[in-house]
């Protein structure tokens, strides 16, 4: 049983940490704009972009399509930044722990993070248009897809946990507890370095990002699923990219890179949180930069058909190729 | 009321082609080329018309697709802005005693900015968007 001050607390934290999650994630779409510009010789949009246009969409007309459902229409969106919201307090950042961290672990992050893909690919049915049913057709088969690679990663660090004598190996409290660089031999540092690249090709594909973008493709669906979307719900769907941008990234930084600055130092209070927090926050813009950002601005978009074969042939033999290396090396090592 | 000052740094932009001969669309490519960068001031082509606040629109409109340019016109979401892009538009261009013209564009829907020329140069395409942002103003402020 929770007592009122812990549930109050615990409510007030999650209502903060929401809207710092969706201020981050709107700056993280702004550096990936402003990068993606610097890449092509351009200069780019203000890193404050993604604001003005949600400020802008904000204060838009909201059509609603004639032969749309509109309960499902308009809960989309909101179903979509919920669940990214709810996904993104299960994460720990830098060294606090993560505020819901009590009731889930990793295998709930990975369905939650089905949630916000699902509700587009719902909205999209919902529109009644030909394109967004189209997108969220493609939507569903690209989610398909990238599940298999992420279930590979989230086994081999289960599994390097339980075979390491980690209590509770599933919980993100103890995965970033126990770097799991730290528990592997040199054969297991290569199966991880595999598990990492291809988590870094998921991410692009869980944000639909290009070369991933096959159910929005601006190009010959019209923005897919988004197509009939416009005004509050569209900047809703944006939060909701924004936010999902940020615990990709969290997540990354929570299985392969779960360091804290503040050890080093000899640091503790609010000191302590503060500086690994902001260390979480760079770490993330990191590793968006590099998976994400330079990615998309240096491949054009696949077809879908090449995405299928990407993530289930070679992105899955990768990760179980990864994954059987963490587990050969935790078996030579009992040997020898 | 006031434009919103998010409103003139968001411009998100449709291109509409309605029976051009594409020479303005080559234009209107090479205004978002890196030399121009509008992505600077917010400016964006979208793929849908629901998501744009401008309309860009080029060519004559052939009988075909006068009909289509006003479902594009109607999906918009307001506030919203018509530009006109190239000489066809305007008058018919090269195009003016065709049989199968159901144009100019201020014939099937209202216009607010007209960017003459055959094919007019980027330079008066992004003049024609920083137009077209006044006239939001004014639209915002009940003038017109």
């Amino acid at each position: 049983m929770l007592s009122m001050d812990i549930l109050l607390v615990t409510i007030l934290a999650a209502i903060g940490l929401s809207i710092i999650g969706i201020a981050l994630g709107l700056i993280l779409l702004g550096i990936d704009r402003r990068i993606s510009a610097r890449m092509q010789a351009r200069i780019g949009p203000p890193l404050r972009q993604p604001f003005i246009d949600l400020k802008k969409l904000l204060s838009k007309e909201n059509v609603i399509p004639e032969n749309a459902i509109p309960s499902l229409f308009n809960a989309a969106p909101i179903v979509a930044l919920a669940s990214s919201i709810v996904v993104l307090l299960y994460l720990p950042i830098g060294s606090m722990m993560p505020i819901l961290g009590g009731y889930g672990d990793l295998i709930l992050v990975m369905y939650l993070l089905a949630v916000p893909a699902l509700a587009m690919v719902a909205g999209g049915f919902a529109s009644g248009s030909p394109y967004a049913t189209v997108g969220a057709q493609r939507e569903m088969v690209s989610m398909i897809a990238y599940e298999l690679p992420l279930a590979s990663i989230v086994i081999a660090v289960a599994w390097l946990l339980y075979s390491s004598g980690v209590a509770d190996p599933f919980a993100l409290t103890s995965i970033v507890a126990n770097p799991i660089w730290s528990l592997v031999g040199p054969l297991g540092v290569v199966g991880l370095i595999i598990l990492l690249l291809t988590f870094a090709w998921v991410s692009p594909a869980e944000l639909s990002k290009i070369p991933f973008d096959t159910p929005e493709a601006e190009t010959e669906l019209a923005g897919g699923v988004l197509v009939e979307y416009s005004g509050k719900n569209l900047g809703l769907f944006t939060v909701a990219q924004g936010v999902k941008t940020l615990v990709m990234g969290g997540l990354a930084v929570a299985i392969f890179f779960p360091w804290n600055l503040s050890p080093l130092f000899g640091l503790t209070g609010y000191v302590a949180l503060t500086v690994d927090a902001a260390f979480f926050f760079a770490k993330v813009i990191l590793l968006m930069i590099l998976s994400v950002t330079v990615i998309r601005t240096g491949l054009a978009r696949f077809r879908i058909t090449h995405v299928v074969t990407l993530f289930w042939v070679w992105l899955g033999v990768a990760g179980l190729f990864g994954l059987s290396l963490v587990i050969l090396d935790s078996v030579l090592r009992g040997w020898f | 009321m006031t434009l919103s000052p998010s409103f003139k740094r968001s411009l998100w932009v449709f291109h509409f082609n309605t029976g051009s001969c594409n020479g303005c669309d080559i234009e209107i490519v090479a205004t978002i080329t890196p030399r121009y960068d509008p992505e600077r001031f917010g400016v964006r082509l979208v793929g849908s018309p629901k998501h744009a606040d401008v309309l860009l629109v080029t060519g004559p409109v052939t009988k075909k697709m006068a009909p289509r340019l006003r479902r594009v016109y109607e999906q918009m979401p307001s506030p919203k802005v018509v530009m006109c892009i190239g000489s066809c538009g305007q008058s018919g261009g090269v195009f003016y005693d065709s049989y199968n013209l159901d144009g100019p564009v201020d014939d099937v829907i209202p216009v607010d900015v007209y960017v003459p020329g055959c094919p007019p140069r980027p330079e008066a395409i992004i003049y024609g968007v920083v137009t077209a942002l006044t006239k939001l103003e004014r639209i915002e402020r009940g003038e017109e």
